[in-house]
């Protein structure tokens, strides 16, 4: 059975027929190729799938497609604007927080969901927010210290707009 | 492939000790399309009608597959293509992804009429739709025969054991009637002899647990054909070359027909030096001539892909009354699960990758067996077999130096091996066969040692219980070495070409798993073509397009490939220096390549651009560009010090590691900060592997924790303090002084926790992993006595 759904996805209105089974991960990858978004598990324990839906982060891997319809969806494709990087995936590349890089773009989505709702987090907000992120790579302490970084970044640009 | 288009780093034109591009903390030249998101991946691209494969897996750990009926699922709408034993190549063939020939057994087939392990392939559907697939898969009929399984070391090992490679056409195997796969027993002077001669002696057997590497990425492969009707295979391996050589070998399809690609991929650690599935792709592509994806679920992974080699090791060692270490023996018994992939070559390294590292003792014997059990199939993972065998060494050399009254660094101090020495282990043990014989030419180990004695505050803290309610503080440490690629049969290339704005093409075969490869192999090149690394389009790991290599395991890419990477770039700057000359009309001796510019000592210079122009367009043209390959003679290891403090909750026997300091001598790191991150990770992995790792397995041998919420890998809260110091040694057969790094960060944790538990409580951990219960039961047994 399919539904209709109308999802707002980095800022772009989408409007699209799906299977009621369908995960919004897989709506996100296979309708809109948006591909940023990894499936690492398949069952919401590894945050390769995070995205931010109505602000929140959430793994896109547990969400039907048809829930997030009225919804707004941000990946990690809509993270650069105009070609410019954000503070947190520069810090990303910066600290040295990518090697293999799948974990990355969830990573990127669970900081990015912290700084929206706690754009001055300590150490343990940000351990908090990124602790549903599995990365097997690094230590965790060059991701750690991205979003840290970023955080840093994105109050001063912010103040400088001031 | 375009250029990354990173921009400039400042940092670059500051010299560090004569370098102006290595040694500097370059960023990654992959990173920009890693955090924005492209489609690098291999499952990230979407082709027109490409058909989705499922595997049907065996419900039994050993059975006879009797008949197999797939009419019902043949005939479901959507389904292309059902294979079984009964429709594909019948060779056997090994999964394992080494050097040719393989030291490892031809004891798998695509599809087999036995099956050997709760998982083990027994068909697979192509269908429309991965749903498709997986309903097809439900209306497969097979008749199984069960056969007594053999689900431990022990039970395998039995003398009425089931056998469980009793195939007729299976080569390479050691003892197949008694399910050993391998065997190895070398011998140094006599070690009997040398217990007898010893004032003291300790012994310990140690046992691991089965462990996986869960790369965040499971084993993916999307097949096609090409324009030209030539397979492709874009897949997530450490080892593209091998991939087209044991395809080919499998399906018998020439290896012209073939092209390898490995895009990015998410981790790999040794589990993706295996072939699991392309040679099930390759198969679809070419009867449906469509393309095939084949993605491991995550349960998947945890029951059908490859696992450490779960080990018991027993080690005795005998010492003067100074700590002069006089006899080693060490004993292991490997299990490789259902399958022989990398049984022999994990077990020697057991060996050969520890006990050189105590060159004073006189007599040594190394003996062991692999094993086949009806059990998950282990393979190749970061460490391979060295980081099974420092759990006992590093434990019993704890308990000698307590036995001895001697503090634990010290003892290591007094035995472990110097620059300008050697081992006779390096010449009779090497990885499945005799090793090479080598002299250590770099080796910063005692500083190592210091510095981490001095971070981790060792004489303050450590044997001193501290407590703090009912939890105890303890300190432990543990040394290591492990190796730079395999000698005399590793082998990398390169190729480097030259374009007309002073940029080069580095073509490699090398094969970057997130490790950082192509950024450090860049960095190589532009060092010694005197440009900055934005200069360098990095190209890898295509069969196609780039030159052969071995691909990414046993630490050999920044030591094996980063010297193929050093000529290629010495035989090119020759190139340019030569045509500078003719521009110039000088002589070339004197001239100097530098900052994008050839200069005369008269002052005279002419920038690379020029150069180039000149050769493609001018004059005596021809494309400035050379190939170079590397096969080492040795393997220099790098060498590590690793302490920890951990505390013990004496109530619960939860173990916490307060603090990590790991001090590693990796020769000249190319890019610290990758050098760094590669060492970190190793330590965080193995942190998880001697605290919470471990797959449990039913009663009929399956995975009873096939998932991540129940197999526990550390998370961000997980993860203690970890200080990793780089420490400076210069290895002269290396490129640029570069050892390689990538996997000796994971031996240290198991043995160093392990020392600190028995420094804060008192007892010795036998068994991986330390979880609450091994500790307090531990904890009791002790106070019983």
């Amino acid at each position: 059975m399919e539904q209709l759904i109308h999802i707002t996805v980095n800022g772009t209105k989408e409007e699209a027929r799906v299977p009621a089974g369908m995960t919004l991960l897989e709506f996100l990858r296979e309708r809109l190729y948006l591909t940023g978004a990894k499936e690492g598990c398949g069952s919401g324990e590894c945050g390769a799938c995070t995205v931010i839906l109505d602000g929140k982060a959430v793994t896109s891997c547990l969400v039907l497609a048809v829930e997030a319809d009225g919804k707004e969806v941000w990946t990690v494709e809509g993270e650069a604007s105009d070609g410019k990087l954000s503070a947190i995936q520069q810090a990303f590349i910066d600290e040295g927080a990518v090697q293999c890089g799948f974990c990355t773009p969830g990573m990127i989505m669970s900081a990015r969901a912290l700084l929206m709702r706690n754009p001055h987090p300590n150490d343990d907000e940000i351990l908090e927010a990124m602790s549903g992120n599995l990365c097997r790579c690094t230590g965790y302490e060059p991701i750690l210290a991205a979003v840290r970084r970023a955080a840093q970044q994105e109050s001063e640009d912010v103040q400088d707009e001031r | 492939m375009p250029n990354h288009g990173q921009p400039p780093v400042k940092e670059r034109t500051r010299s560090v000790e004569g370098f102006t591009v290595v040694r500097h903390n370059l960023r990654k030249v992959d990173g920009i399309p890693l955090v924005t998101g492209k489609p690098k991946f291999v499952a990230d691209i979407d082709l027109p009608n490409t058909l989705y494969v499922k595997i049907l897996r065996s419900p039994y750990a050993h059975a006879r597959i009797v008949d197999i009926n797939t009419a019902r699922a043949e005939a479901l709408p959507g389904v292309a293509l059902v294979l079984t034993y009964k429709n594909t190549p019948q060779r056997r063939f090994t999964t394992a992804g080494q050097g040719y020939p393989e030291p490892s057994p031809y004891d798998t087939r695509m599809f087999d009429t036995k099956v050997r392990f709760v998982g083990d392939r027994v068909a697979a559907v192509a269908a429309e739709t991965r749903e498709i697939a997986e309903a097809a898969l439900k209306v497969i009929e097979v008749k199984y025969e069960e056969i007594p399984a053999a689900l431990s070391i022990d039970a395998a090992l039995a003398p009425d054991a089931p056998v469980i490679h009793d195939e007729d056409d299976a080569t390479g195997i050691y003892d197949p009637k008694h399910n050993i796969v391998a065997d190895v027993d070398i011998d140094v002077g006599n070690v009997t002899q040398g217990f007898t001669k010893s004032d003291v002696t300790v012994e310990t057997t140690c046992e691991l647990q089965y462990a996986q590497h869960t790369p965040i990425e499971p084993h993916v492969v999307l097949s096609y054909l090409d324009e030209d009707d030539r397979l492709v295979l874009r897949t997530s391996t450490q080892v593209p070359f091998h991939v087209r050589r044991i395809v080919a070998y499998a399906l018998d399809y020439p290896v012209r027909n073939i092209r390898v690609i490995k895009p990015r991929i998410g981790g790999g650690f040794g589990t993706k030096q295996e072939i699991l599935l392309e040679d099930i792709a390759a198969i679809v592509t070419l009867r449906t001539r469509r393309p095939a994806l084949i993605e491991l679920t995550r349960p998947e992974e945890f029951i059908s892909a490859r696992t450490r080699h779960p080990m018991r090791i027993r080690v005795k060692l005998g010492a003067k009354s100074d700590g002069t270490l006089r006899a080693m023996e060490m004993e292991a018994i490997s299990n490789t699960g259902a399958y022989g992939s990398h049984g022999l070559t994990v077990l020697s390294n057991v060996g050969s990758k520890t006990l050189p590292l105590y060159n004073k003792a006189e007599d040594v014997h190394f003996y062991g067996k692999a094993v086949y059990t009806n059990l998950p199939v282990a393979g190749a993972y970061r460490g391979y077999g060295a980081t099974q065998g420092y759990f006992a060494l590093e434990t019993a050399m704890d308990a000698l130096a307590e036995k001895l009254g001697i503090d634990p660094v010290e003892l290591r101090r007094k035995n472990h091996i110097r620059t300008g020495e050697t081992s006779p282990i390096f010449v009779k043990l090497g990885e499945g066969r005799e090793g090479v014989e080598q002299v250590i030419r770099s080796c910063a180990l005692d500083k190592c040692i210091d510095i981490g004695m001095e971070r981790i505050d060792w004489n303050a803290r450590h044997g001193k219980r501290i407590r703090d309610g009912s939890w105890v503080h303890g300190l432990g440490m543990s040394v290591h070495m492990q190796g730079s690629g395999i000698a005399r049969i590793d082998m990398g290339a390169a190729t480097i070409k030259m374009n007309e704005d002073g940029s080069f093409n580095l073509l490699i075969g090398a094969t970057d798993l997130g490790t950082g490869s192509d950024t450090i192999l860049g960095q190589i090149a532009a060092e010694a073509l005197g440009v900055p690394l934005e200069k360098i389009i990095v190209y890898s790991s295509d069969t196609d397009m780039t030159p052969f290599d071995v691909g990414a395991y046993a630490s050999s890419t920044t030591y094996v490939s980063g010297m193929a990477v050093k000529r290629a770039a010495d035989e090119v700057k020759a190139q340019i220096i030569k045509v500078a000359a003719q521009i110039m009309g000088t002589a070339p001796d004197g001239l100097v390549l530098a900052d994008e510019h050839v200069s005369a000592p008269s002052g005279k210079s002419t920038s690379l651009s020029e150069v180039c122009h000149y050769a493609l367009y001018q004059a005596d043209q021809f494309q400035i560009g050379a190939t170079a390959s590397f096969v080492p003679d040795e393997s220099p290891p790098p060498f590590m010090a690793s302490f920890a403090e951990v505390a013990v909750d004496t109530d619960t026997g939860f173990v916490k590691v307060v603090n990590y300091v790991a001090a590693v001598d990796c020769g000249t790191p190319i890019n610290p900060k990758l050098a760094q991150g590669q060492v970190e990770g190793a330590l965080a992995n193995g942190i998880g592997y001697a605290l919470t790792e471990e797959m449990l397995l039913s009663p009929h041998g399956g995975v009873r924790n096939p998932n991540l919420f129940d197999y526990k890998i550390l998370g961000a809260l997980d993860i203690p303090p970890i200080e990793v110091i780089l420490v400076d040694s210069y290895e002269p057969t290396g490129p640029l002084g570069a050892k390689s790094v990538g996997e000796i960060g994971i031996n240290a944790p198991i043995p160093t926790i392990a020392n600190a538990i028995y420094d804060a409580v008192g007892v010795r951990l036998r068994h991986t992993p330390f979880t609450p219960e091994r500790v307090l039961a531990a904890i009791r047994d002790k106070d019983r006595l």
